[in-house]
């Protein structure tokens, strides 16, 4: 069924009726091309660019649990393409030219908005490094502006230009960057899979990986076994555990990202902004919250939820750039996983095993990779060859030192990054 | 969150810097080889329940201290002192 | 209106206030919500949605409607709970989301519209054309969204934070929490008794019971009294302990100042406290949750427990004419205690066919059994509700209507560590699963138990269960005489029947868009939440989670235990951002370094920046100078030509001792320092163990086992961190000691031609001719003074750095200036500094920016071939050295424009300026006045290689383009000359 404001008007004067399933409930078969573990955002852009640009049919996505229950729904929603190192220049930009039709391509409203999203820059030096990152952007062919300290008054007149402890130097506008509703994104991407047929089977936990000889020959799951040409690993979160099933060990350290909501507001922040002295990210939703973030807890932890020390340090963050803010309630924290890498950048690979390819270590910048992660992992899986726009994102750049991506520079430490 | 500092006693987790995996300890040989130093870099048992990470009481006593910890529940098992490859 | 002689309120206390800018009176120990209501005043508020009219639904901070905004400006605070705020003489309050007015809102069109606006309506549409997204269709569904506003200003009430420990945490003062914690109290227990009101005692300041034959209120007083008597209890009331943590950490909001006409100056207004607790038990209670019928969400219609508290507790009759509708035995409660204080009961409507017989004191009451209420009348408040019984359905007058439709355990803190809760068949509703907090203990409503006698029972067994963890033994006292009631309650959600029944009251989220949703496959609770929204209002489905999600059991086949439920999250009851992070507003966010030069410094009027969490002169301006450039200018020509003075106390310095020093300094550093003679210095370069380099910095030999390191300002922490792990984690047989000595030592560059005929003036001695060559080290006395004196530089030119005990710094530091100004030199700035360095090609963390190898450096010969050290091993990777990677250059610009800056990046003069043709990028930039041309520093693919070629520097940003030509990265006396002279 086509979503539009007509049918939306039709239904309306016809009680609703007429709506059915975003996506289908089918059994699991017992064999299918293509197996894609997890049911998070990536592994459903997966399956759906599988089926829509390479003309695939015979694919599950198993997911354990309810589809778009892990990080693309709990995360800060923001979109953008600001990196600059090589190898993720390419693919965030690729990233952002999907989101920019990402409504029209799956016939859903994700609420993709390009509110533009300032990065606050606090001295000298920090202008150098957005400068190089700027212009980086800019050399992809991406939009970037450098802000002067009254260029940020005129965007967002209501920072703390005086009495802050680190003096707002300027900013890093770029201007396409946004925010999307996270979890209408998953379910469009499941809507837009099923209905080229792709089978989303939820509840459905894979408990192992049959190989053979060196080649992957299906999984194992609480509803049975499942024969499989391809597997296709994309389960942030749980990268480590599902690979290991594999025998595989992968440079991954998973960490707990804290978040928060604010009870719903009148509009009063306009734009993505995010400060240069300690993580704090902001933007304010539809619906009204203020939608905000900082930096890791900086512990292991699968526990999906973080203690307080980063709680206050985001939220003094928050008070010392915009204390305007300070009357907002918190209404909700939460925590995602993020599967931290040495070098802070992702990986998108075939494995040692035929036949067994994975997708993950997304750190915690995640939500904006979901359709070109999704797009070039299909990629991957259907051609065995890497798109261009991901061909860095190889398992063996930590043991050879080739193609690092170390945007933060901090080096090896997983979760400094 | 709360840690026992095995010279201080129990302390805030405020105190203490969290560097990672207490692989960290065991360092390889030089030439123990490139996969040796891959696994000991890079490479992470990254386990969902009882792991072993090392921590730093920069607030403190300056130990660097390895925990026995569960990453699902957040329980702290056991505390020593960093001491090289210790058990 | 107010019933003569009833309630727990001061009468001789009038207080004034306001609401929607109308005058009100009420009295002390009303919340604004009681106030309201004894005036007649029920609408309060508008839905988040629909726009309809929104009425008091509860009395407690569960509230989802009555969400008014209190103050103006700096200290407006939006979607305060009018069930909570207290009322005081001044208080200005004012209802939400609507426009122009309360009693008429244009956006309550909205509600003509429903039938298109259902659950998850915006996904499917407003898709077309694309930019009309964010141009039209997204501002308007801003607009109507969100409920109170920000006034826009700063916040500019102050508050605080502290840390509590103690052995027993008890959560509620209601009577479970009162039994816990005086049994803990007795017991000897250090106690905190936490509860979010104003005035401790929970239900039983809202109930007509007896408690050892008086009112159970004055039994909550005595032992209140006794509790505050006693050293080892503090009382915390208007207290929220909104979260669980780790290892028995516990979030709580005190309010202080929230309720006072007249706030004390300077005191804050509200505490944020880190509880540590040993045991905690949890009394939080229970929420009564409303009944889904056609219409339930008029103002007026409110739960049964809030009618009673209003009624019992501050002597409020929210209605002449009331209607009770109920599934389980707290109708008759409600009807007894209206008619016991004179309000008339309209019909009492209960749902059981079973329910029981009317008690003789309410004979005559309109009493339907085995009905329930199907709709209700009235526009801005109810006027009449009908009900559908197997006779037929019928309608009475009611200008308010009380739901009792059970109630949910309070079990939210105990999911805060991903605890789910357990159904229970017997009360229809959810309680704690066991031990889902380590060391919280649920006692009482929360966890499942209703009746007084039941709850002081469990409280007690609570508390002893707690205290027994941690060893102290704590006895059961008798217990007091009380209501033991038994809870019997048949299970109903929502009543069938046409048209739209609220579940969440905020978010407009009906029983119809649960179903709604059902089929669109959003059959998982969490997809359904997500979906309708239901759940994630202000309340965070206090009110609508078990009901909604019941209708979602029933919809969709299955039972509530299988169906699940969302998790509650911290925090339990919202707490400003202000609240947790206040402290961090202005200044207050980051510890502030000042070196012993800063006063100096300041008055000199040099500008002073930060570098870290330091500050540090940007430049010192002389009389006429009015630009930046000209004083750093003046100040790279003093350093070049006589004399400057820099305070360089902020670099990290690491006194390291011992037999093995030298040792466990060719392990951190790529070269040998074992080797270095005493009295000597020699520059290092530290690698992390990924081979990139980390740090670089002097270190000095002081002595057979001692040595000093000097790092950058900025990496002074993390080399601590790392030296201090190599030396306890990998070299723990080595006998060396570290210590941080940074604030220890005051240290100053002394740099320049003159510097040395500086230091012959102020030494107490003159530096011996021959025994101070370049890199030479040693003790120096000033003014008596035992310094250290280190012949390095940063500048190029004949330096020194002199280091005293800090608190002689400051007096150094004027001194060294004046005996500059002598020499024709003076004090210089960071500025300048860096101005010095570029010329010279030294680096910084520009430079070593986490990405860098050695080889990149062009200092990969300084990593020693014969011996280990952190990080060799993976700097030999292939990926970490080579012409494929860029390296460290020098750029000058060449061609018409002369002008270079950082961030650029670097391209063949031809090539196009894309990320496919990028050759590298510029670091750091400065005009030379020494050599009168503008310098850069950056790296460049095989940068070394392509020395005397030509690259075009594009700044895409600033609109910048140069041709450079690349260079060595030292520019200035490459031979070194001046700096050994």
């Amino acid at each position: 069924m086509r979503f539009s404001g007509l049918r939306v008007l039709k239904e309306g004067l016809t009680g609703n009726k007429g709506w059915g399933p975003h996506w289908r409930d089918p059994e699991p078969k017992a064999e299918y091309d293509i197996v894609i573990i997890g049911g998070g955002g990536h592994g459903l852009s997966t399956a759906y660019y599988l089926a829509r640009e390479h003309g695939l049919k015979n694919i599950a996505v198993l997911e354990k649990g309810y589809i778009g229950g892990g990080n693309v729904g709990r995360n800060t929603t923001i979109v953008r393409a600001n990196y600059f190192l090589p190898g993720n220049s390419e693919f965030y930009s690729h990233s952002l030219k999907l989101w920019e039709g990402l409504e029209e391509d799956l016939n859903y409203n994700v609420m993709h908005s390009q509110r533009g999203l300032i990065n606050l820059f606090h001295s000298d030096g920090q202008r150098d490094a957005f400068a190089r990152r700027g212009n980086a952007m800019i050399n992809q062919g991406d939009d970037a502006i450098l802000l002067s300290r009254e260029g940020v008054r005129k965007h967002l007149p209501y920072l703390d230009f005086d009495n802050v402890r680190f003096p707002i130097y300027g900013g890093l506008y770029h201007p396409r960057g946004g925010t999307a509703r996270h979890d209408a994104v998953a379910w469009g991407y499941a809507r837009g899979a099923s209905d080229r047929g792709v089978d989303i089977i939820q509840n459905c936990e894979v408990t192992g990986i049959d190989r053979e000889g060196g080649r992957v020959t299906g999984v194992q799951t609480s509803r049975g076994g499942i024969r499989a040409k391809k597997v296709a690993i994309v389960v942030a979160g749980r990268s480590g555990q599902v690979a290991a099933m594999a025998g595989m060990r992968l440079p991954i350290e998973s960490h707990v990202l804290q978040a928060f909501v604010t009870e719903g507001l009148k509009p009063v922040i306009d734009h993505v902004i995010s400060f240069g002295m300690g993580h704090f990210y902001i933007s304010q939703s539809d619906k009204g919250g203020l939608v905000f973030g900082g930096d890791l807890d900086m512990y292991a932890s699968y526990a999906q939820r973080g203690n307080l020390p980063l709680v206050e340090h985001v939220m003094e963050a928050g008070m010392t750039l915009m204390p305007m803010i300070g009357k907002a309630r918190v209404l909700r924290s939460w925590g995602g996983i993020m599967d931290m890498t040495p070098d802070g950048s992702p990986i998108i690979d075939k494995t040692d095993i035929d036949g067994l390819y994975i997708d993950c270590g997304w750190c915690y910048g995640g939500f904006k990779a979901v359709p070109a992660s999704g797009n070039c992992f299909a990629h991957l899986v259907a051609t065995d060859r890497p798109h261009p726009a991901a061909e860095r994102f190889r398992l063996d750049r930590f043991r050879t030192g080739n193609g690092l991506m170390d945007e933060e520079g901090t080096g090896s430490q997983h979760n400094l990054h | 969150m709360r840690l026992t500092c095995p010279i201080c006693g129990e302390r805030d987790r405020r105190e203490f810097y969290y560097k990672g995996d207490a692989v960290a300890e065991h360092r390889p040989d030089p030439d123990a080889g490139e996969a040796a130093w891959d696994d000991y870099v890079h490479l992470r048992d990254n386990p969902a329940g009882v792991t072993r990470d090392l921590w730093y009481h920069e607030m403190g006593c300056n130990a660097w201290v390895v925990v026995t910890r569960n990453t699902l529940t957040h329980e702290v098992i056991e505390t020593r002192l960093a001491t090289g490859g210790g058990a | 209106m107010r019933i003569a002689g009833k309630g727990l309120i001061d009468r001789t206390d009038a207080v004034q206030f306001s609401f929607d800018g109308r005058m009100f009176q009420g009295y002390r120990g009303d919340t604004l919500a009681s106030a309201l209501l004894a005036n007649g005043q029920h609408l309060v508020g508008r839905s988040f949605k629909y726009h309809r009219p929104r009425g008091i639904l509860t009395s407690g901070s569960e509230e989802p409607n009555a969400l008014v905004t209190v103050g103006r400006g700096g200290r407006q605070s939006p979607n305060v709970r009018a069930t909570v705020q207290e009322i005081h003489d001044g208080l200005e309050a004012r209802s939400q989301n609507r426009w122009p007015s309360l009693n008429f809102d244009v956006m309550a069109v909205n509600d003509l519209a429903s039938p298109f606006l259902g659950a998850g309506f915006y996904y499917k549409t407003f898709m077309y054309p694309r930019a009309f997204w964010e141009k039209l269709y997204e501002p308007v569904i801003r607009r109507a969204a969100g409920l109170g506003a920000l006034s826009g200003a700063n916040n500019t009430d102050r508050y605080d934070r502290a840390f509590a420990f103690c052995d027993l945490l008890v959560i509620g003062a209601g009577p479970t929490g009162l039994m816990a914690a005086l049994t803990a109290a007795r017991a000897g227990a250090d106690v905190i008794l936490a509860d979010e009101d104003f005035r401790m005692g929970g239900r039983l300041l809202a109930e007509t019971d007896q408690i050892d034959g008086q009112p159970a209120h004055d039994w909550a007083r005595d032992i209140l009294e006794e509790l505050a008597e006693m050293d080892n209890v503090r009382l915390m009331p208007r207290t929220n302990v909104f979260g669980a943590y780790d290892q028995g950490t516990y979030g709580a909001l005190e309010r202080l100042e929230h309720h006072t006409a007249t706030r004390r100056a300077g005191a804050p207004v509200e505490c944020y406290w880190r509880i540590v607790a040993r045991q905690a038990v949890l009394a939080a209670g229970s929420i009564e949750r409303p009944i889904a019928f056609r219409n339930n969400d008029r103002p007026g219609i409110m739960t049964a427990g809030a009618v009673r508290s209003y009624l019992n507790r501050w002597g409020v009759a929210p209605g002449k004419r009331v209607a009770v509708f109920s599934n389980n035995d707290d109708g008759l409660r409600t009807a007894r205690d209206l008619v016991a204080a004179g309000v008339h009961v309209s019909a009492l409507i209960d749902s059981r066919h079973d329910a029981p017989d009317l008690p003789a004191e309410l004979r005559g009451l309109r009493y339907v059994k085995g009905a329930k209420v199907c709709d209700s009348g009235g526009r801005l408040r109810v006027d009449r509700v009908t009900y559908r019984s197997v006779s037929g359905e019928d309608s009475v007058q009611a200008d308010c209507l009380a739901m009792a439709g059970g109630w949910n355990p309070t079990v939210h803190l105990t999911c805060h560590m991903n605890g789910r809760p357990v159904w229970n068949e017997d009360i229809q509703s959810f309680v704690p699963a066991q031990g889902a907090v380590p060391g919280l203990h649920p006692a009482g409503a929360c966890n499942g138990v209703f009746s007084t006698l039941a709850c002081l029972r469990d409280g007690q067994r609570a508390a002893i269960d707690a205290l027994g963890a941690i060893g102290i033994t704590a006895t059961a006292g008798d217990l007091p005489r009380a209501e033991d009631a038994p809870y019997r309650i048949t299970p109903l959600w929502a009543v069938p029947g046409k048209g739209r029944a609220w579940l969440d009251f905020q978010n407009d989220v009906t029983v119809k868009d649960v179903k709604q949703a059902a089929t669109e496959n959003f059959r998982s609770v969490e997809h359904m939440k997500r979906y309708t929204t239901q759940g994630m209002a202000t309340d965070q489905g206090k009110n609508s989670n078990v009901a909604a999600l019941a209708v979602l059991a029933d919809v969709t086949g299955r039972g509530i235990p299988e169906t699940g439920t969302t998790t509650f999250r911290p925090p339990f009851s919202p707490v400003s951002i202000a609240a947790l992070g206040g402290p961090g507003q202005g200044k207050g966010f980051a510890p502030q370094r000042f070196t012993t030069s800063h006063k100096a410094s300041v008055e000199a009027s040099a500008p002073m920046i930060e570098a870290g969490l330091w500050y540090r002169p940007s430049y010192f301006p002389a009389p006429g100078e009015t630009t930046w450039r000209q004083s750093c200018d003046r100040e790279v020509g003093m350093v070049r030509n006589t004399v400057g003075v820099c305070d360089v106390s902020t670099l990290g310095k690491i006194d390291i001792q011992g037999k093995d020093a030298g040792a466990f300094l060719d392990f951190v550093y790529t070269n040998t320092f074992s080797t270095l003679k005493v009295g000597r210095v020699r520059y290092g370069l530290m690698l992390r163990e990924d081979g990139f380099v980390m740090d670089d910095g002097t270190t000095a030999r002081l002595g057979e086992t001692h040595y000093v390191m000097t790092t950058t300002t900025a990496a002074a922490g993390e080399v601590m961190r790392h030296l201090e792990f190599a030396r306890q984690a990998l070299l723990p047989d080595m006998d060396v000691t570290l210590m941080s000595v940074t604030e220890q030592w005051a240290q100053f560059a002394i740099a320049g031609p003159k510097s040395r005929a500086l230091l012959d003036d102020l030494l107490d001695d003159p530096l011996a001719e021959g025994d101070w060559p370049f890199m030479a080290c040693g003790p120096v006395t000033v003014s008596g003074v035992q310094g250290r004196l280190f012949r390095i530089s940063f500048s190029g030119e004949h330096a020194y750095e002199l280091a005293v005990p800090a608190r002689y710094g400051d007096s150094l530091f004027r001194a060294l200036v004046d005996q500059a100004k002598a020499l024709g030199g003076g004090a210089y700035g960071m500025e300048a500094l860096n101005v010095l360095r570029i010329e010279k090609g030294f680096i910084t963390h520009a430079e070593i920016h986490g990405r860098i190898t050695a080889d990149d450096l062009g200092m990969g010969g300084m990593v020693s071939q014969k011996k280990d050290c952190i990080g060799k091993t993976m700097s030999e990777r292939p990926g970490l050295s080579g012409p494929s990677r860029e390296q460290l250059v020098g750029l000058r610009p060449v061609g018409e424009v002369k002008q270079l800056t950082a961030g650029a990046h670097l391209f063949e003069p031809e090539a196009e300026a894309t990320r496919e043709n990028d050759q590298g990028y510029v670091t750091s930039v400065c005009y030379s006045p020494t050599l009168g041309t503008m310098l850069g520093m950056g790296f460049l693919k095989n940068g070394i290689a392509r020395i005397g070629e030509k690259v075009r520097m594009v700044d895409h940003l600033r609109d910048v383009e140069a041709i450079c030509e690349v260079t060595h990265p030292v520019v200035f006396d490459p031979e070194g000359g001046r700096v050994r002279g």
